[in-house]
């Protein structure tokens, strides 16, 4: 197990330097020029635009930029952005808060949609399946966006129950509907998946043996289709939290979070590549130890994976 | 299968000559003659696995409701014109955001084009990215997945860390500059490579953890045991028997790619704006939802609907593959 | 270290997801008492140094914290505030200023001629990057401190101090309308502390404005405050604005609709056609300064600069109907266009001949396309018309969708839009000139008089990348006129030669004007002496509410 561990970290140093290479060279190969851009409709002054893009190296080949972003980033020196401010403030201001909603919405997702999804994969045919099957597909046909300024409507504006935006130092409530929005999609496909899982684990020969034997009804479906069910369903969850990170650009928009989903939007509309690149590292590693936890995970869950 | 116990003989003989007072009957063995075990029932035609999952599916009415609204939409994206007579692309301001009049059951946009018209074509579009993102998700994704699930060790390491890499890329930003590449091409390509690229890691995921477990079954050691080799027993056993949550996850994402280009159009990044499409009129629209909510409605609607009959089919495929789960 | 302090920030606020969470984050409190108006703003993209600053984000901050040698009323009309007067000599290539001697920044100091000449001189040296240099490239000398290795200290020779209170700038050609640039962002005095440090000077920066600085919360707000010490044209009437910053104008308006914000002036498109009927909230329409228009380049296939090209403009300026567009797609927050100018600029009129090709006439459009053809034939098989505009500006896509749609049903020819992602790809494609379509352009003045809209947009010292004529519009006719009016002795008479410079435009079209897009406002209940300025802003000083 510790040796396994060891591997594990040890892979992740090629995973962040590849994806680091790779988003570097995503944002360099971006078109338009961030300095051009920076004058707006306005003359380019060439001189001054010179000199902006000697302050930044992007007058430099795009591998002498990435191995200089590198060299600076292992002395935890992420450089400045175009408005002069330093990346790793930008990154400690928005960090926190996008922590707050990813987490919120995984809590939101993990709770709803494994209870809902067992109650559905255990009553499978009655009615609140059905109902329970509508909701969680209409969830998934409706785009984010729309589902958002529904919410916001319908909650901020008409009802006024909820804050319409989140804004300044979001707490709790004001998180509450952007989380469950930015969750909801996922809580749909967990329902889907946690009722598939024990509707066939349900029918499964040892659930049958267990019951045969006499043992309890409760025991059974807590100790047999549910350990058992679950196994897809932390795969998912596990995988999904780096993804509410970085997918929270369209829902931080539409509530006014001052995240990362939205300084990375506004990071790749400008350019920025250090910026960007230093956002998706970080999304990355999160990412990664997630990965980590859930194939730990599997073996706690399931006896027959080992790692060696 | 009755278990053998000690005491066999002794039964036997209280089968012939019950004992005072013993009420049970026993039949007598010239009525339920034995049997072969394993006899084989000539008569009947060979079965195979997807023959039977074929027979139970045409019993099953979610299949036979989902296939209907399927091919209906189907004939929507074929041959719009049988549906609706006018042209998409014909808008008159004049009309912007008229309500529904005879001739035009969904009302006017904001632009005055016919939502009714754009509802219909607009599916051809919607419908092709959905399926053609799926198809190639599901073999690339798949492929990869159950190779990283079976052979673990390093194929595993590799693959996963692979995978790694993608999945933690924002779509958005793979997409914006991914869609540059192709921004001249006019096609629906650029968007369906687009989300493959980002897609088929969640279905390399499911398949990896299922084939994970369905390696570890009992069939396996056995069908090993016996001398097949792993390639066949992978493409044999494992992948059919893991397939139940790879259809799931793939019919539900069938759904979502035809909602993410609606996300991608909200990012002015989606299929050519000379095309209609769902997802471009949803995007249009939502800005209008406090003025005009019908125009946000129908293109939804036609989207809820073709997502709901490619997840209800999807589960009756799953129900017709997976004989556990038909006894219920 | 300030990372670890975030870092461990970060992982406290996740322990206590369920705890009070508000605690979490940056806890700055600011203290709002007083009569703080709180307005919609956007997060600056440059440190709040003036020369630096040439977006809105930063610009409506810099312009209530910083007085310059003139200000601008609302009408656009110039009025003197540091200095005491601006004598034209030599025949307008110089000009002799003379400071009020009464006017100080924020932290004490004078401001005296040399807070102009070294500011100026500051932004203009390309060594120090900053945004507007350009701005000075009419003072002599310029030219001088746009080489690489210029001393970053070293001084434009244009401008010579006299003593404390005067200097002089020498211009390298004349020009009548120079001193109405001089209220711009770019001419605001510095003080001698921004020498010290011009990184620290850009976050907490010290004006003579009518406000003075409070503090910046990045992607929260900035917090000006009252400067009482200000005595110009332009004194504050409230406690202070907290610039509110938020990155989605619908949530905007939801707070305002929600009394949680104050002013709001970049309506959403969800609202544009609701908002002057919306009880929650007081609604100001006014016609502005900015002016939408697009831009045909001068080599594209059949619209190019030449008979033929010409014909087709006007056919397709005369296919759109901008009063239905205005209405139904801007909901009324947009004037049609009758001009290249705007309405609220000196020198705008709505009479100008052959302004008729600004009205939409389907029939006379279809004969000037016939006519064109006559020339150069359209195929509309293979022949189509793109409009390429910015797909990050949120009412491009329904703007353009209508003029295509207008075009294609007036004409007959196929009509299409050419959505590019961000404005920074669609910046440089403009740019380097590979953009063969109608394309957006928009133009916001940098200060109120028609040169800031005609030479920069469309004399030929401007195009090939010299200025912003990005379609290379070249009409020797057009330069003279201009020329005539930079010499003119008034600005009355200079704005006679800019109009008969309209005209050629007119027939031309290197653009078709659309819309002027309207000073839009919406406040919350309860705000009081909302008006608009010629920048399309409400004049932030006036603003009043009732207080609790």
């Amino acid at each position: 197990m510790g040796r396994y561990l060891l591997r594990r970290v040890l892979q992740m140093i090629p995973v962040i330097i590849g994806t680091t290479l790779l988003i570097y060279a995503l944002v360099f190969a971006l078109p338009g020029d961030p300095v051009k851009a920076m004058f707006g409709e306005k003359p380019v002054n060439d001189a001054v635009a010179a000199q902006i893009r000697a302050e930044y190296n992007l007058d430099k080949p795009f591998i002498v930029q990435y191995l200089l972003f590198l060299k600076n980033a292992l002395t935890l020196d992420f450089g400045n952005t175009f408005s002069g401010r330093p990346v790793i403030d930008v990154i400690g201001d928005a960090f926190p808060i996008t922590i707050r909603l990813a987490l919120m919405a995984f809590v939101f997702e993990g709770v709803f949609g494994v209870i809902f999804g067992i109650i559905a994969g255990l009553k499978k045919g009655k009615w609140y399946d059905s109902v329970i099957l509508i909701v969680s597909l209409l969830l998934i046909s409706v785009p984010t966006f729309v589902t958002g300024f529904v919410g916001q409507y319908l909650f901020g504006v008409k009802w006024q129950i909820l804050p319409v935006t989140a804004g300044r130092n979001p707490g709790f409530i004001d998180l509450l509907l952007p989380a469950c929005v930015l969750g909801s999609v996922s809580m749909a496909y967990i329902i889907r998946l946690t009722r598939t899982e024990v509707a066939s684990n349900k029918t499964a020969d040892y659930v049958r043996t267990a019951r045969a034997k006499g043992m309890s009804n409760r025991k059974v479906t807590m100790r047999h289709i549910l350990r058992n069910s679950l196994i897809p369903v932390v795969t998912y969850l596990g995988a999904d939290l780096g993804s509410l990170m970085g997918g929270a650009m369209i829902t931080e928009r539409i509530f006014n979070i001052q995240g990362i989903g939205n300084t990375l939007w506004q990071g790749i509309l400008r350019g920025e590549a250090t910026l960007v690149v230093s956002i998706v590292t970080l999304l990355v590693f999160v990412f990664v130890v997630c990965n980590l936890v859930v194939d730990l995970l599997y073996a706690v869950l399931d006896p027959r994976i080992r790692y060696e | 299968m009755t278990s053998q116990t000690p005491d066999t003989t002794a039964s036997q003989a209280c089968a012939s000559a019950p004992l005072a007072g013993q009420e049970r009957y026993v039949a007598p063995l010239d009525e339920t003659p034995l049997q072969q075990v394993d006899s084989i029932d000539e008569s009947q035609p060979a079965s195979s696995m997807w023959a039977e999952a074929w027979r139970t599916l045409r019993r099953n009415p979610l299949f036979i409701v989902s296939a209907v609204l399927i091919v209906l939409v189907l004939l929507v994206a074929f041959f719009p014109s049988l549906f609706a007579k006018g042209d998409p692309n014909y808008c008159d301001l004049e009309h912007s955001l008229d309500p529904a009049g005879p001739g035009h059951p969904f009302g006017y946009d904001l632009m005055g084009c016919d939502v009714y018209t754009r509802t219909v074509y607009g599916t051809r579009a919607s419908l092709s990215v959905g399926v053609l993102t799926t198809i190639l998700v599901v073999i690339v994704g798949g492929l990869i997945g159950a190779l990283a699930g079976y052979f673990g060790g390093w194929v595993d390491a590799v693959l996963s860390r692979i995978t790694d890499i993608f999945y933690a890329i924002p779509l958005l930003l793979g997409a914006i500059v991914v869609l540059q590449m192709f921004r001249t091409s006019e096609s629906i390509w650029k968007v369906v490579f687009v989300l493959a690229l980002f897609g088929w890691v969640s279905v390399a995921r499911i398949t990896r953890g299922s084939v994970m477990e369905a390696k570890n079954l009992e069939f396996n050691t056995a069908s090993e045991a016996l001398g097949l080799s792993r390639i066949k027993n992978l493409f044999r056993h494992v992948i059919p028997n893991s397939l139940a949550p790879v259809i799931v996850v793939a019919t539900t994402s069938l759904g979502t790619y035809i909602v993410s280009e609606a996300t991608l159009s909200f990012l002015g990044i989606g299929l050519p704006s000379t095309m209609v499409s769902w997802g471009g009129d949803i995007s249009a629209a939502q800005s209008l939802l406090r003025v005009a909510p019908s125009v946000l409605f129908w293109p939804s609607l036609a989207l809820a609907i073709t997502v709901l009959s490619f997840i209800m089919m999807g589960d009756a495929v799953r129900d017709a593959l997976d004989p556990k789960s038909r006894t219920l | 270290m300030r990372l670890h302090s975030k870092v461990i920030g970060a992982a406290l606020c996740v322990a206590s997801i369920v705890a009070p969470l508000a605690a979490c984050g940056g806890s700055r409190s600011q203290q709002m008492d007083g009569m703080i108006i709180s307005y919609q703003a956007s997060e600056p993209q440059n440190p709040l140094i003036p020369g630096d600053t040439n977006e809105t984000g930063g610009g409506h901050v810099i312009d209530m914290l910083f007085a310059g040698l003139i200000g601008y009323d609302k009408d656009g009309n110039v009025v003197n505030e540091v200095a005491k007067s601006i004598t034209p000599e030599n025949g307008n290539k110089r000009y002799r200023v003379v400071l009020n001697d009464d006017w100080t920044f924020d932290d004490g100091t004078k401001v005296t001629a040399e807070s102009f000449t070294r500011a100026w001189s500051y932004t203009a040296n390309a060594t120090n990057a900053q945004m507007n240099a350009s701005f000075f490239a009419s003072i002599k000398g310029y030219d001088a401190l746009q080489k690489s290795g210029v001393a970053s200290d070293a001084q434009l020779p244009g401008l010579t101090v006299v003593s404390e209170t005067e200097f002089t700038i020498d211009l390298t050609e004349a020009s009548a309308t120079f001193p109405t640039m001089l209220g711009g962002e770019a001419f605001f005095p510095l003080p001698d502390s921004f020498y010290d440090d011009p990184a620290a000077f850009g976050s907490h920066p010290i004006g003579d404005g009518p406000y003075k600085f409070d503090s910046w919360t990045h992607n929260q707000n900035i917090l000006v405050r009252r400067n009482d010490t200000y005595h110009g044209n332009f004194p504050a009437r409230n406690d202070g604005i907290n610039f509110v910053i938020y990155t989605d104008a619908d949530t905007a308006y939801s707070d305002v609709q929600a009394g949680n914000l104050d002013l709001l002036d970049n309506i959403p498109s969800s609202s544009s056609v609701t908002f002057q009927y919306d009880p929650t909230v007081q609604a100001v329409n006014n016609p502005g300064s900015v002016l939408q228009t697009f831009t045909f380049p001068n080599d594209m296939d059949h619209f190019g600069d030449d008979e033929e090209g010409h014909l087709r403009r006007q056919a397709v300026s005369m296919a759109i109907n901008r009063e239905t567009l205005c209405k139904k797609i801007l909901g009324g927050t947009a004037t049609p266009a009758t001009d290249f100018l705007s309405p609220v600029i000196p020198g705008y009129s709505d009479s100008l001949d052959g302004a008729d090709v600004l009205t939409y006439d389907p029939d006379k459009a279809k004969e000037l396309w016939a006519e064109a053809d006559a020339i150069n034939p359209w195929d509309n098989d293979t022949d189509v018309l793109k409009f390429s505009y910015n797909a990050d500006n949120p009412s491009a896509k329904s703007i353009y969708d209508a003029v295509a749609h207008y075009v294609s049903n007036s004409l007959g020819i196929r009509a299409v839009t050419n959505p590019v992602s961000t404005f920074a790809e669609y910046r440089q494609e403009i740019t380097d000139r590979k953009l063969k379509t109608a394309f957006r352009t928009g133009w916001q003045p940098d200060y109120p008089a028609a040169d800031n809209y005609l030479v920069q947009l469309y004399d030929s010292a401007a195009a090939d990348g010299n200025g912003a004529n990005d379609g290379d519009y070249k009409s020797p006719e057009f330069d003279k006129l201009m020329d005539k009016a930079a010499a003119a002795p008034t600005i009355g008479e200079a704005n006679e030669y800019y109009q008969q410079g309209e005209e050629i435009l007119l027939n031309d079209l290197p653009a078709v004007p659309l819309f002027y897009q309207n000073a839009a406002i919406v406040s919350a209940q309860g705000v009081h002496n909302v008006e608009t300025n010629w920048k399309n802003m409400p004049v932030l000083q006036d603003v009043t509410k009732d207080m609790e």
